[in-house]
């Protein structure tokens, strides 16, 4: 089995890392870069097949060179065997869309290069654009099928086909079981849990982990980067050029109002509770 | 589907617990080449674990930690034990013998120990050792029963493994072994059959411990207490020196602590306050850790054919716990069974008959001496006799009037005293009377002590404060001990044993609540396992259906 792990770098929006200016914009600058927090589900996917089935797991993101640890990130949870990163001037200022061209770029010539890939993994919108596009958007450049929201996934590598199960959301949650073709991409749902119920995934498990954090030491040696050339993409189609999304505007939400007018009214002070009984009387119940 | 007998996974052993039964076992069968898989249900191993803390190594013992474990005493042990004292306690007087001549006695090496450290670090060892056979060591992974085809054990059912077929089943998980009552080998009725121990981890430089004990870096000290300063609680306390800690426990016979409805931390506090601590403890009390067990008197309940099926039980799950007067061994033995099992199953390799390997196992225990060690036969002659009430009550009315504390004091007696309690012999004879651990040492601290005038400033913290220390991952809404009657008769007893309960404290596990019904008032017992302690006291002194938690769920010690 050959999986790519599909993940981008956010603002770290945790307590205590986070930085907003005065007008409540994000201070990008002050903020680390963390892996998205929905990209864990699918390198857990990931990881869960590797496990079960052995093979080779890649990450891949997009970005500026600074993602390369959101892919070291990756390498110490997912236990990947290398990265990818797709960094380049003029794929700055990438919408969805044109996210979605480069990372298919990315995976065709990681086919090219290393070999057919069975799967490939991403997490259900990111934490900072909350689109939920570049996914399927990736999928659909590639012509594969995809499945989203996925909870529980199996693999039959000997029929090349994979059974999940999805979290379809209505009035009432509700679990639909597929199965598809491979290869396809596998969207995670945050509900995504990993099982190990056999003896021996457990030891390639710990295996992989000691094995990895050797491997996470000294990421660089397992970290290819392809820019725009190395992919062969055309400038029209990539970067802000290639974006069709437009943004007219962003407003800071609204601060919420710390202090109340407020006042202060001693409880023994009889006269002065008097107006608040008052108010209060409509709301009183009866015995 | 997965778990079905068609594609389950099997390997030529499973070893469950990896403590130093486990893997002393585990090592072995590595050794001879099985495929070994080791089951462990803490987070790490020695997470689940509390012990006094002395591991000896004997002379006459075929397998030692060290030879198992290269290392094992630079890398894993605390201090090694170079002086050995018993004080003889009655009231502020008391009287110390030397007890090294004991200690020595078939002692290659003794090694204070804590239990997280050094079973987290033979984790390591174990899993290196396994691997190269094609297994290795789960953590977080609870064997919950025994599986059977046909009426036959065959390998184990887990909480978060589908089950696993083996040729062999090691059942090193404890006092309270599943895997042994489930094969109906150990049961938890009689109370007579246990010790019960509370320790506390007290905090302390190196520097102090080397000057209030007068000891170099690579010297340690342990000390036995017994007497009335536990009232009538047949026990004893004891205080063993680690690098930069003291483990400070106490030991009773569970039957006793029912029977005097004593509570377990009172009476370490009455240990932990005692004049005679003083001096060791001064006026800065830093408690780490507050831990409890059960241990099984090997006396009583070593199990003299250890196996069923493809079963055998190794280490306390066998009852090989050796207490008898001052001389408490169970981790040696524990390391010796489980490298027995191991090399009886490689004897027996390819054997059609399950019970090759079991039966080889009791042969070897025999053969060792272990067994004798374990549950003297002279032991079983002497406690026909000398535990009958009728006979203590009389011996005692003697040793308490003024003849017999004339016969105890002289100096003729203080003699023959030292030398009786450094008698092996002797003392594998004690009866488990309150005469041996209570009436003796406190005529004797009476007769021969120097009264103490120390003052003791130790303020032991409280339950509360003791259970608030403790590290939990609780597993909300499953509860693994079910209170199945919570009538005061049957159950009342766990408000005073539980070494975590206490009467009138509501934050502990067992409480008694009075009820209203039809006029008349009832006291009935009520059960919350939050702050449990998994030392199966309840188990046999209340009516409960008794569990561990699952995998990586419940206490978790950081020194034990």
């Amino acid at each position: 089995m050959r999986s790519v792990v599909l993940t981008k770098g956010v603002p770290d929006f945790s307590e205590g890392a986070v930085s907003f200016d005065e007008d409540g914009h994000l201070e990008r600058g002050k903020t680390p870069t963390v892996m998205n927090p929905n990209d864990k589900f699918a390198v857990q996917a990931a990881l869960q097949t590797k496990v079960r089935h052995g093979g080779h797991v890649s990450g891949m993101s997009m970005g500026p060179p600074g993602y390369a640890d959101v892919l070291k990130e990756a390498m110490e949870s997912v236990y990947t065997d290398d990265s990818y990163l797709l960094s380049d001037r003029e794929l700055a200022a990438s919408d969805t869309w044109a996210t979605a061209i480069t990372l298919s770029a990315g995976l065709e010539t990681y086919q090219e290069e290393l070999g057919d890939i069975d799967l490939v993994f991403a997490g259900f919108k990111s934490a900072d654009g909350e689109t939920g596009q570049t996914g399927p958007q990736t999928a659909w450049a590639m012509d594969w099928p995809i499945v989203t929201h996925v909870i529980a996934l199996d693999i039959d590598p000997d029929d090349r086909r994979l059974r999940a199960k999805r979290l379809v959301e209505g009035d009432v949650d509700e679990i639909e079981t597929v199965e598809a073709p491979l290869p396809c991409m596998v969207v995670t749902d945050p509900e995504f849990e990993p099982t190990y119920r056999k003896a021996s995934h457990r030891l390639t498990h710990k295996r992989l982990r000691a094995e990895t954090e050797e491997r996470a030491a000294d990421h660089d040696e397992h970290l290819t980067t392809w820019s725009q050339e190395d992919l062969n993409l055309d400038p029209d189609y990539i970067g802000l050029d290639g974006s069709p999304t437009i943004v007219s505007s962003v407003d800071p939400i609204p601060k919420a109002p710390s202090e109340r007018e407020a006042t202060m009214i001693d409880p023994d002070d009889g006269d002065a509770m008097e107006p608040v009984l008052e108010e209060l009387q409509p709301f009183a119940g009866s015995d | 589907m997965s778990g079905e007998p068609a594609d389950r996974e099997h390997y030529e052993a499973v070893v469950v617990g990896c403590g130093p039964g486990g893997a002393a076992a585990a090592a072995r069968l590595a050794e001879h080449g099985v495929e070994t898989l080791v089951l462990e249900r803490g987070v790490e191993a020695g997470s689940k674990n509390v012990s006094g803390g002395l591991v000896y190594a004997e002379e006459s013992a075929p397998y030692t930690l060290d030879d198992l474990f290269e290392g094992f005493r630079e890398e894993a042990a605390e201090r090694p034990v170079t002086d050995y004292q018993i004080h003889n306690i009655a009231g502020n007087k008391v009287k110390s013998y030397d007890l090294t001549d004991l200690h020595e006695h078939d002692t290659d090496w003794c090694d204070a120990v804590l239990r997280r450290k050094m079973d987290a670090w033979l984790e390591q060892r174990v899993h290196e050792k396994t691997s190269e056979t094609g297994g290795g060591v789960l953590t977080n992974v609870r064997v919950n029963g025994l599986l059977r085809e046909d009426g036959e054990i065959v390998g184990v059912t887990c909480d978060e493994l589908d089950p696993i077929e083996a040729d062999l089943i090691v059942a090193a998980d404890g006092v309270n072994s599943e895997l042994a009552r489930d094969a109906g080998l150990m049961d938890w009725e009689e109370p007579d059959e246990w010790f019960q121990g509370v320790k506390a981890v007290v905090d302390m430089d190196p520097d102090v411990v080397n000057d209030r004990f007068d000891l170099d870096e690579d010297e340690g000290a342990a000390h036995l207490f017994s007497g009335d300063l536990f009232s009538d609680v047949r026990g004893g306390g004891f205080l063993y020196t680690n690098e930069d800690s003291l483990s400070i426990g106490t030991v009773f016979h569970l039957d006793s602590l029912v029977a005097e409805q004593a509570e377990p931390h009172e009476l370490l506090d009455a240990l932990l306050t005692h004049p005679v601590m003083a001096h060791w403890l001064g006026d800065e009390y830093d408690e780490r850790e507050y831990g409890a067990k059960l241990v099984p008197d090997s006396k009583k309940v070593a199990h003299r054919e250890p196996y069923r099926d493809r079963l055998v039980l190794v280490g306390d799950a066998a009852g090989q716990m050796q207490a008898q007067g001052p001389i408490i061994k169970g981790m040696n033995h524990a390391v010796t069974g489980g490298a027995l099992a191991a090399d009886a199953f490689a004897i027996t390799r390819g054997n059609a008959d399950p019970e090759a390997a079991g039966r080889r196992y009791a042969k070897l225990l025999e053969e060792s001496g272990t067994m004798d060690k374990l549950r003297p036969r002279r032991y079983d002659l002497s406690r026909a006799v000398g535990e009958r009430d009728v006979v203590t009550n009389a011996v005692e009315r003697v040793l308490d009037s003024r003849v017999g504390s004339l016969a105890l004091g002289n100096p003729v007696a203080d003699r023959v005293l030292k030398r009786a309690y450094n008698s092996p012999f002797l003392v594998s004879m004690l009866p488990d009377t309150r005469t041996g651990y209570v009436t003796v040492p406190a005529i004797v601290g009476e007769e021969h002590g120097r009264t103490i005038h120390w003052e003791n400033d130790v303020e032991p913290p409280s339950l509360e404060a003791r259970i608030g220390g403790l590290t939990y991952d609780t597993d909300v809404g499953n509860p693994h001990i079910e209170l199945l009657d919570d009538s005061a008769a049957a159950s009342e007893a766990a408000v005073y044993a539980c070494p975590v309960s206490a009467d009138d404290f509501g934050g502990g596990c067992y409480r008694t609540e009075q009820v209203q019904t039809n006029g008349d008032e009832e006291t009935v017992v009520s059960l919350d396992t939050q702050p449990c302690v998994e030392c199966g006291t309840c188990a046999i002194v209340a009516d409960t259906a008794w569990e561990h938690p699952r995998g990586g769920k419940g206490v978790e010690y950081r020194e034990g």
